[in-house]
């Protein structure tokens, strides 16, 4: 039994979603993360809403520029799929690795966006791919950058009433890769690299270094401005506030961005 | 506000009608409602895998899924692995023979996951076997005869 009451409903529509949300409840897509927080009463929502039973938020397609992902897509077919794996094959290795079995049947893109936890491999892959998501709210629609909308651990520039109803990849040639380091087989993410070289150069992102997804902007400049990988990697941690835990020091993680950024730029450069 | 509601679950074939909290989580109805005791809860965190079950079809975590997110779905249990007459499923089969179990809290899990397992890739590799358990702990066996089954299973059922 979840601890505390609970009333549920179940939206048919994004508009019946919207209005729920509005109204105060915590949306409910894979539950995979607020299931768990919610019998370790660190959340105790006292209205959710079921995003499940809205079709349009389900599957994956595409138009000249983008593919367009439904926010209740699950890990499974994100990380099954051929047209995300030929724009942004790391995109679908992220999914691929995330939790068990069990868990990429139910978890969804939407949902690890929405939860903005900074361990979460997601985010980072997405704004390496220069990702943005599309929101309905009480005002209409807007759209935002992955990259801004992570603010600080469980956090995001989310307003009132707004949910996420689709992530947007840009297509291009896939030259990208994402490298992690966890102890165990489904353990988060300690730290994790995310690398795209596109035709505009190259953006990176790491996951486990800061309260939020962060962009790994002194490593990007030095090899957009035709430094050398070394010389890129020496200062991959500038900007970074890894903290320390009992999943490592400060400089272990530092350590590992390093570490992390040479097997994931190697990789995508020889997609 | 109401904080609870009727669901209509078919477990195993069987079609249920229950009032169930709007908070009871699937691995809860099962136990508790329903009184069937095969599938095990394990721990607090969604990690331990005891608790697998197939909703539509997929393995799940029933402690993670509400039991009114399966109001008109199909759930699929441990109970329901051996057939009407009694007879064990394969991967029951294969389990008893390899010794699959020792404590056997674990097993109900493994034996959900096993199914997801085998249905997924029939043809899977000791290691994708041994990957695709990384959720569904086990404190005594070391896992090597827990592979042992379900590789067993999978020849088993490719055979029939
Ligand atoms: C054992 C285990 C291991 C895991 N390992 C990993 C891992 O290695 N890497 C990883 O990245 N993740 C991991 N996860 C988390 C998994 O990816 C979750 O699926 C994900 O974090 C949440 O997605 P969900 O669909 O389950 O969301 P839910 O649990 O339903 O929701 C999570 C939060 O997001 C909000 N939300 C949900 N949908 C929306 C939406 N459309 N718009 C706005 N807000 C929304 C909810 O209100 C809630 O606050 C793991 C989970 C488990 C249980
Ligand atoms: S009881 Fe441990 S994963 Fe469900
Ligand atoms: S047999 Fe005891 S936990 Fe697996």
């Amino acid at each position: 039994m979840i601890p505390s009451t609970l009333a549920y409903t179940k939206a048919s529509s994004i508009d019946e979603a919207v209005a729920a949300v509005a109204a105060g409840a915590v949306p409910l897509s894979g539950g995979q993360s607020l299931m768990p927080m919610m019998r370790l009463r660190l959340a105790a929502p006292e209205a959710i809403v079921d995003l499940g039973g809205i079709p349009e938020l389900v599957g994956i397609c595409e138009d000249e520029n983008e593919i367009a992902v439904g926010a209740m897509t699950i890990h499974r077919e994100v990380a099954a799929s051929e047209l995300i794996r030929a724009h942004a094959g790391l995109v679908a290795d992220a999914a691929a690795g995330i939790g068990s079995p069990q868990v990429r049947n139910r978890g969804t893109i939407g949902g690890s966006l929405g939860h903005a936890d900074p361990h979460s491999d997601m985010p980072a892959t997405l704004i390496a791919a220069g990702a943005s998501v599309l929101v309905r709210g009480p005002n209409g629609e807007r759209r935002i950058l992955v990259e801004d909308l992570i603010t600080t651990y469980l956090t995001t520039t989310l307003e009132p009433g707004e949910i996420i109803t689709q992530v947007r990849i840009p297509k291009g040639d896939d030259h990208s890769a994402y490298a992690k380091f966890h102890r165990r087989a489904i353990d988060w993410t300690i730290v994790g690299v995310a690398i795209c070289i596109g035709d505009d150069g190259v953006r990176a992102a790491a996951t486990g270094v800061a309260d939020r997804p962060v962009r790994l902007s002194a490593f990007e400049e030095v090899l957009n401005g035709g430094g050398s990988l070394d010389d890129a990697i020496a200062r991959i941690a500038e900007g970074v506030e890894p903290h320390a835990g009992l999943d490592g020091s400060v400089e272990y993680k530092k350590h590992l961005l390093g570490v992390l950024a040479r097997q994931a730029h190697a990789e995508a450069s020889s997609r | 506000m109401t904080m609870g509601q009727t669901i209509t679950v078919t477990v195993n074939g069987t079609v249920h009608t229950a009032e169930v909290e709007h908070r009871t989580l699937l691995v809860h109805f099962l136990r508790e409602q329903l009184n069937m005791t095969g599938t095990h809860i394990g721990c607090d965190t969604s990690t331990c895998g005891c608790c697998t079950v197939h909703l539509d079809g997929d393995a799940v975590l029933s402690c993670s899924t509400l039991a009114v997110q399966c109001d008109g779905r199909e759930v699929r249990t441990v109970e329901g692995l051996q057939a009407a007459d009694g007879s064990l499923h394969p991967i029951q089969q294969a389990f008893h023979e390899n010794h699959g179990l020792q404590c056997g809290f674990c097993t109900p899990g493994m034996m959900m996951a096993a199914l997801g397992i085998i249905e997924q890739q029939p043809n899977a590799t000791d290691d994708e076997i041994r990957a695709a358990l990384e959720g569904n702990l086990c404190r005594c066996t070391g896992y090597q005869n827990i592979v042992a089954s379900i590789r067993a299973a999978a020849d088993q059922m490719a055979r029939s």
